[in-house]
């Protein structure tokens, strides 16, 4: 929206929601949650944000269909909304596993900020001790470590064989996992939840290798999908997120798609993928909303990474940092003695994989190797030295970097 | 929009400038009770690379399209209205780390101590020039 306004203060801009909320941070709910935030701190801007720019809300209220035809969207209602340009940006919704005994109160996914409300006044209704949580991936571990801080004893369940299997390597995981057993979190891998069970509210559950633990509270984090529900009974062509170009366009004229929803170009894969990440929904937001303003603009395309700090460990990671094969080349480097883990994954002299634990020092500077596919062949061997910078990197690229619009060396 | 020039080619690698930095954005402004007497220990935020007889100075570019506020998460990254330049707002900052993931010059830096926040040039803001660029001995930064 605020790209559109850049470039257009006249045309009519209506944000629909389902949830009765301006604009906010849902990776800051797990900070709230621990207490580290206010709960007003999560809102992106300001309150007179959407005043300011003339832009209409309908809040609360859900869009419940699209007709692309007539180029309309109805709402929940019945109100019908016309556009000349529509922007699908619903985000993911959280995976519900049917699993017996889901209904119980005191069972609940965390991704909205009525799901915050909800966890919230539950713990402190029935003054939660034990908390199960389904998922050992990042909002998993970031609601565990939240309920931690509440002083909640926290039992993470999770399907493969580590946590954090999508975002680590074993090494890396293992690092994580012996910190959060250190802090008093329990990890069982390989195992998840068959039966939830409980009178009106949850207060056991039992595991697939027959264990039953006791509990006051589960939250399943298993994962986030692409919201799509707004497409169905129209034409708009999905694979598992809405399919975009690089305009951010989907295959019907003057309709896109953008964040969580969206599936665009992977950078180091190839083909398209949904990278539900905060930057690359910024980014192709802006793009989406300068196309949609007629100022033709591209996106150049996503790669998978993450930044998140658990159990006091700074940790990122980017593209491919778990790969099978003799095609890539693997440089690492370690220090057992301050947690300090690096890893670097090359394919064909090209970095497509980067896990840095403890030590993320300069950690963009990797990333901008990865998108601009530069060879490696002259500066691996220095990859992950202490004095590895600008420096290391070919006259011709460090220049290029350095000297690009609006950056000046 | 005044921004910092850097001139490789006269840097001659003292590292005066880190030290004028650490010093205008530490508590006290003095400098052995910023390096000796302030916790968390401040840091600067520019850093010289050098190799061989290669050296510069490097801090953050204020760019046109910054990737850091893409990416952050509480909004603490925003660009003040008057300079131009990309700040960062201690109290909103979560430490998430993000900008430092997305920086393209790797001139985000974490500040440790009590949760810890973002930390990068802010054009030393509130004064006349920056005391990077005042105190280099050489000129190897002018603002423009």
């Amino acid at each position: 929206m605020e790209t559109i306004r850049n470039h257009d203060c006249n045309s009519e801009v209506i944000i629909i929601s389902d949830e009765p909320y301006p604009a906010y941070s849902r990776p800051l709910l797990t900070y709230v949650l621990a207490g580290k935030v206010s709960g007003d701190s999560i809102f992106y801007r300001d309150k007179n944000f959407y005043d300011k720019n003339k832009v209409k809300t309908i809040l609360g209220i859900k869009a419940s269909s699209l007709n692309t035809k007539e180029k309309s969207i109805t709402l929940i209602d019945g109100e019908k909304i016309h556009f000349d340009k529509l922007l699908i940006s619903t985000g993911g919704k959280p995976i519900y596993p049917n699993i017996k005994g889901r209904e119980l109160n005191g069972v609940f996914t965390f991704t909205k900020l009525d799901d915050l409300k909800r966890i919230l006044s539950y713990i402190d209704r029935y003054k939660v001790k034990e908390a199960i949580v389904v998922g050992g991936g990042l909002i998993g571990l970031k609601t565990a470590e939240a309920l931690m801080a509440l002083k909640i004893k926290v039992f993470i369940v999770e399907l493969a064989d580590r946590i954090l299997s999508s975002t680590f390597d074993k090494k890396a995981s293992r690092i994580i996992e012996q910190n959060l057993r250190k802090i008093g979190c329990e990890v069982a891998t390989e195992n998840t939840v068959s039966e939830i069970e409980g009178k009106e509210r949850v207060s056991a559950v039992t595991l697939k290798d027959g264990r039953k633990l006791s509990c006051d509270m589960l939250v399943f984090a298993i994962g986030v999908t692409p919201n799509i529900e707004i497409i169905k009974n129209t034409d708009i062509k999905t694979n598992r997120g809405i399919l975009v170009d690089r305009h951010m366009q989907t295959n019907i004229p003057d309709i896109y798609a953008a964040g969580d929803v969206a599936e665009g170009p992977d950078l180091i894969l190839g083909g398209t993928r949904p990278i539900a990440i905060w930057p690359n929904a910024y980014r192709q937001g802006s793009v989406a909303g300068s196309n949609m303003a007629g100022i033709p603009r591209e996106y150049m395309g996503g790669i998978a990474m993450n930044s998140i700090e658990l159990c006091n460990i700074p940790t990122i990671s980017m593209g491919l940092t778990d790969p099978k094969g003799d095609e890539y080349e693997i440089i690492e480097y370690c220090n057992d003695e301050n947690l300090v883990y690096k890893k670097i994954v090359l394919k064909e002299n090209n970095i497509v994989g980067v896990i840095f634990i403890n030590n993320i020092d300069r950690a963009g500077i990797y990333r901008g190797l990865i998108v601009d596919r530069v060879d490696a062949s002259s500066f691996k061997d220095n990859i992950l030295k202490e004095d590895f910078g600008l420096l290391s990197l070919p006259k011709e690229y460090r220049k290029h970097l350095v000297s690009g619009p609006g950056v000046e060396v | 929009m005044r921004r910092i020039y850097i001139k490789e080619d006269v840097c001659i690698g003292c590292r005066l400038c880190e030290v004028y930095c650490l010093v205008q954005h530490s508590k006290s402004k003095k400098i052995i009770k910023a390096y000796r007497g302030e916790y968390p220990k401040p840091i600067p935020r520019i850093l010289v690379e050098e190799k061989g007889h290669i050296s510069f100075a490097l801090q953050c570019r204020h760019c046109e399209d910054p990737p850091c506020v893409e990416a952050c998460i509480t909004g603490s990254m925003y660009r003040e209205p008057e300079t131009g330049a990309i700040l960062c707002n201690d109290r909103k900052c979560v430490g998430c780390w993000m900008c430092i993931m997305v920086c393209p010059f790797g001139v985000v830096m974490r500040r440790k101590g009590c949760g810890g926040v973002a930390s990068k040039c802010d054009l030393c803001y509130g004064e006349e020039t920056p005391v990077c660029v005042a105190n280099c001995p050489n000129e190897a930064l002018e603002l423009r």
